[in-house]
């Protein structure tokens, strides 16, 4: 019940005038840095404030979120793991038709068609490309960087939580340059997608079976402390990762020109490490899922045309806007005119509190950032605005290890006009280019508004099926004493 | 001897941290031995040293913390003592830059203030005001424009909780001595107001200063609370804090006369109060906050006060002609109608007394007219005339130029939040009205203790040539007699 023998410390939300007379009384003040929020969407906000679910249901959600323990348990043929046929093909971001992708995305289904054996010359695959299956990787609990494109001959990484029993896959990382991912299909990349399928892979599953699950949110943690964000570095992860493995992956009965060869593959690829934590990530963003009324985002995902986010409250239901072209830096003889619009699956990593919401934890790669150390720290703060808690075991040194911000609410998107900063690796707009640079991109805003709409919806539909005892006028409520 | 070894999977600290907690937690009262270390086969090794035994199927991603105690108590102690070592942040987290709070939620959890004083434009504030609740904080809700859907919901929300939420609309409220919104700086005393009427409870404060009574509180509850929709959710949530709290020995409410059966609800409550009350509900044949506040003053065992009043020297007479009030606390306008009325009859406003009485939108008239610039209407895209008078002072100059006019009242709110030099502007105002025979009467409601100075400005008001008055039913009384001619 109110105090009114001290003086209260006081929060102000509104006019600056207020502010000055309380300082002027001496009272303890915190303003907010209050803005409306985006247009026409108070109502929704409103509604969503009033849905009884919402404050129980995100607590959940990001509960999940933030205490699942992912592990990388195997390596498994992506046909067999996700059901894939021949002749479907995942991609990254919401679903997308052929007629609709960009260069990066098209050329990296040329790719993997040919890598399928389904045509014999790149000319031949155009032909079949309008035809073939298509559907998020996120349909079938995947994930993959920029492209995303997993066909079913693919080796996947197998992630799976204990603590509530979800399973996520990943693509390996294919290294830089010319890469499938980035929308080449040269006869190297090609070449490689069947080294990795007939060498890495049976080389890493051997390693698993010895050496057993290997803690990804563990590994993540420490790279936090030893100066990646989990998204654009990943090189302390990769260490790491190796680390973990290299005993075990030396004792495989296999021919040791192919552990070598396995071990000089992933020392050469710093971002080996990103494709474990993006299945980690999805694994834990899924255990957060079907939970009514909440407000969290479960997925964020690029297709190189639209960004897309899925919400623990809205199921399987996209909401869309225009993938943006990304700021930052460009490789020497590229610049923006050379980019794709936004493109991958990894900022499920942002999703889960990491990459440009770990910023913070990340100097060396402030170029990215403009090259401030203190605006990768004021990304990372922003994030706090926008998202439900601080992670309980990824931790930033240069904040007083804290935690990362975790868990991003629809609602405080919309309504601090704060969008997710997220870091990320920028495609050539030409298949078969590869990377042109690194940065941040915004995701837009017109997803979130029709994800906050959305749950406004819901929450209103709840309302009208139950009795309206929150508005009744009733004589019966009890305002009376009741002596 | 007590003993725990306990393997916590994939916890992963730097070891130069833990080997300070493990330091800490061995110097802890009844501990024999701790070792707080990441499980590495070194690490493992030193178990057996240290009196635990060996434990195995560990990885060096998992954290070890075994702790040997003389007794269960100090054991669990020092088990609790780790659980906040581990929580608690090395440093404050600060760094060079602060990213400012977004939403009331993030200050509130940031700062672990209880209160929020919500001013956000109003298709806005009932998120903000939500958001406070959610923190187990009141709620000032200053916002006009909320809807009264909106506001049961809070007022629920916060009945439920056991918070108050005092709003919407809500310009006044005084809680441990701080004055949010539009408040005067009031001594602390022993009476507790329940407000449905900013300004209304500003008069009383003001007397009730001159007085030389204090307050313990005032809690606001927003104009539309004793209305039969919203039924005094937060007037009778108000009214049960004040009784509870030891510092209050009167409670008093001021509403206008509440709708349907409310004002009996109100009452009733009253009587079940263990702390004595005074109910003041404002209107045509009843008592005006001047009387209230000498019922007050009664209940406290305090004489009666002579209210203050710093009269103009006039020289002749003012011009003939029609009573123009310019009020900015809608409260005072309508208190100034009630008594002007009686002697005058019809007097035109933007809120009439009577339905016909209603101005047009022009607000012109050729008889008498009081105009409430605070009025919803008035204040769209523009500061609260408290804040900024630049319309009423406008109008002032016309009053003036308008032969029809023969006296002007003016009410003029001191405290925090107001303008912080009313006079100033005033002045040069009241000295042209002086010079064209034009009466000019001030309502000045404010205390002692308020930043603007009371006796500074009622001084450089009535040099001016304006009859000042404490109580703004007195300043009516002038008016009139002044309109009537019968100074």
């Amino acid at each position: 019940m109110m105090r009114l023998d001290e003086a209260p410390a006081v929060v102000t939300a509104g006019l600056g005038l207020f502010n000055d007379s309380l300082g002027a009384q001496a009272a303890e003040v915190t303003p907010v840095a209050w803005r409306p929020p985006l247009p026409g969407t108070e109502d929704a906000l409103a509604a969503v404030a009033t849905d009884p679910r919402t404050v129980v249901a995100n607590a959940e959600a990001v509960r999940r979120l933030t205490t699942s323990r992912p592990r990388l348990v195997g390596i498994e043929r992506a046909g067999d793991a996700l059901g894939l046929e021949r002749g479907e093909f995942l991609h990254a971001g919401p679903p997308i038709a052929w007629a609709d992708a960009s260069g990066p995305v098209r050329g990296a289904l040329l790719g993997a068609i040919v890598y399928e054996n389904m045509a014999d010359s790149v000319e031949a695959a155009e032909a079949l490309a309008p035809m073939v299956s298509l559907a998020p990787t996120h349909s079938r609990h995947a994930v993959g960087p920029m492209a995303g494109v997993v066909s079913p001959s693919m080796p996947v990484f197998v992630m799976h939580d204990d603590v509530f029993g979800s399973t996520a896959y990943c693509t390996l990382n294919e290294g830089l340059g010319k890469v499938l991912r980035f929308g080449a299909y040269s006869n190297e990349v090609i070449e490689r997608l069947q080294w990795m399928e007939r060498v890495l892979a049976p080389v890493l599953a051997a390693t698993l079976r010895r050496h057993g699950p290997v803690d990804l949110p563990s590994i993540l943690a420490q790279a936090l402390q030893m100066g990646d964000e989990g998204h654009n570095r990943n090189r302390a992860g990769t260490s790491l990762f190796i680390r973990e493995i290299v005993a075990d992956l030396i004792g495989v009965e296999l021919p040791t020109a192919d552990l070598a060869a396995a071990l000089r593959f992933i020392n050469g690829n710093d971002h080996f490490m990103l494709n474990l934590a993006m299945g980690m990530g999805k694994a834990a963003a899924d255990c957060a899922r079907d939970l009514p009324g909440s407000t969290m985002v479960v997925a964020m995902a690029r297709n190189g045309t639209e960004f897309g986010i899925q919400t623990a409250g809205t199921g399987d239901a996209w909401f869309t806007g225009p993938a943006e072209v990304p700021e930052g830096l460009y490789f020497s003889g590229f610049t923006a005119e050379d980019a794709n619009p936004d493109l991958g699956d990894s900022t499920i990593m942002e999703t889960v509190g990491l990459g440009g919401f770990a910023m913070a934890a990340a100097p060396a790669i402030v170029q990215f950032v403009g090259g401030d150390v203190s605006a990768a720290i004021e990304n990372t703060q922003r994030m706090y605005e926008i998202t439900l808690a601080e992670h309980p075991l990824y931790q930033i040194p240069a904040l007083g290890f804290r935690g990362t911000p975790a868990g991003i609410d629809v609602t405080l998107v919309v309504r601090t006009d704060t969008v997710p900063v997220v870091n990320t690796g920028i495609a050539g707009r030409e298949p078969g280019v590869g990377q042109v640079g690194a940065g941040i991109v915004d995701p837009p805003r017109q997803a979130f508004v029709d994800a906050a709409t959305a749950l406004a919806g819901r929450a209103q539909a709840v309302a009208d099926m139950t009795l309206p005892a929150a508005t009744l006028t009733s004589e019966k409520s009890e305002l009376l004493p009741s002596s | 001897m007590p003993k725990t070894v306990e393997v916590r999977r994939g916890v992963y600290r730097d070891s130069v941290a833990l080997m300070q907690l493990s330091h800490t937690v061995a110097g802890l009262p009844g501990v024999e031995a701790a070792l707080i270390a990441m499980a590495t086969p070194l690490n493992l090794g030193l178990l057996p040293g240290l009196g635990f035994e060996a434990t195995a199927g560990t990885s060096p991603d998992d954290l070890l913390v075994a702790i040997s105690a003389d007794d269960d108590d100090s054991l669990s102690s020092a088990l609790g003592r780790l659980e906040e070592l581990f929580s608690a942040r090395s440093s404050d987290g600060k760094t060079a830059t602060i990213v400012a709070p977004r939403t009331t939620k993030s200050a509130l959890r940031r700062s672990g203030a209880h209160l929020a004083l919500v001013s956000v434009p109003g298709q806005h504030a009932f998120v903000e005001a939500m958001d406070a609740l959610g923190e187990d904080a009141d709620v000032m809700l200053f916002s006009d424009n909320v809807s009264v859907d909106q506001e049961i919901r809070l007022k629920d929300e916060a009945h439920g909780r056991g918070l108050l939420v005092m709003g919407p609309d809500c310009g006044t409220a005084i809680v441990g001595g701080v004055g949010l919104g539009f408040a005067n700086v009031m001594r602390p005393g022993r009476v507790g107001i329940v407000a449905a009427s900013g300004t209304g409870a500003q008069q009383v404060c003001a007397l009730l200063d001159a007085a030389d009574v204090g307050v313990r509180a005032v809690l606001g509850t927003g104009g539309r609370d004793l209305s039969v929709t919203v039924q005094a959710r937060s007037t009778l949530d108000a009214m049960r804090i004040l009784d509870a709290d030891e510092g209050t020995d009167l409670i008093v409410v001021i509403s206008k006369p509440p709708a349907g059966d409310v004002a009996e609800r109100v009452q009733a409550a009253a009587a079940e109060l263990r702390t004595p009350s005074v109910v003041g509900f404002l209107g045509r044949g009843r008592d005006d906050l001047t009387a209230l506040t000498a019922n007050v003053l009664a209940a406290v065992g305090r004489p009666p006060l002579d209210s203050p009043r710093w009269p103009a020297e006039r020289s002749r007479p003012p011009r003939a002609g029609a009573l123009r009030g310019l009020f900015s606390g809608g409260t005072l306008c309508d208190e100034a109608m009630v008594i002007a009325s009686e002697a005058l009859g019809p007097i035109g406003s933007n809120i009439p007394l009577e339905p016909e009485w209603e101005l047009g939108p022009d607000l012109v008239a050729s008889g008498h007219l009081m105009i409430d610039f605070g009025d919803d209407r008035l204040t769209q895209g523009r500061p609260h005339p408290m804040i900024d008078s630049t319309l009423r002072l406008e109008r002032f100059s016309q009053e003036i130029e308008d032969p029809s006019c023969g006296v002007v009242l003016i009410d003029v709110v001191l405290g925090h939040g107001s303008d912080p030099a009313p006079a100033a502007a005033l002045v040069p105002v009241i000295a042209a009205a002086r010079e064209q025979d034009v009466a000019v009467v001030v309502s000045l409601i404010g205390t002692r203790g308020d930043p603007q100075g009371l006796e500074p400005t009622a001084a450089q008001l009535q040099s001016a040539g304006a009859d000042v008055y404490l109580s703004n039913a007195a300043a009516a009384r002038a008016a009139t007699d002044l309109v009537r001619r019968r100074p």
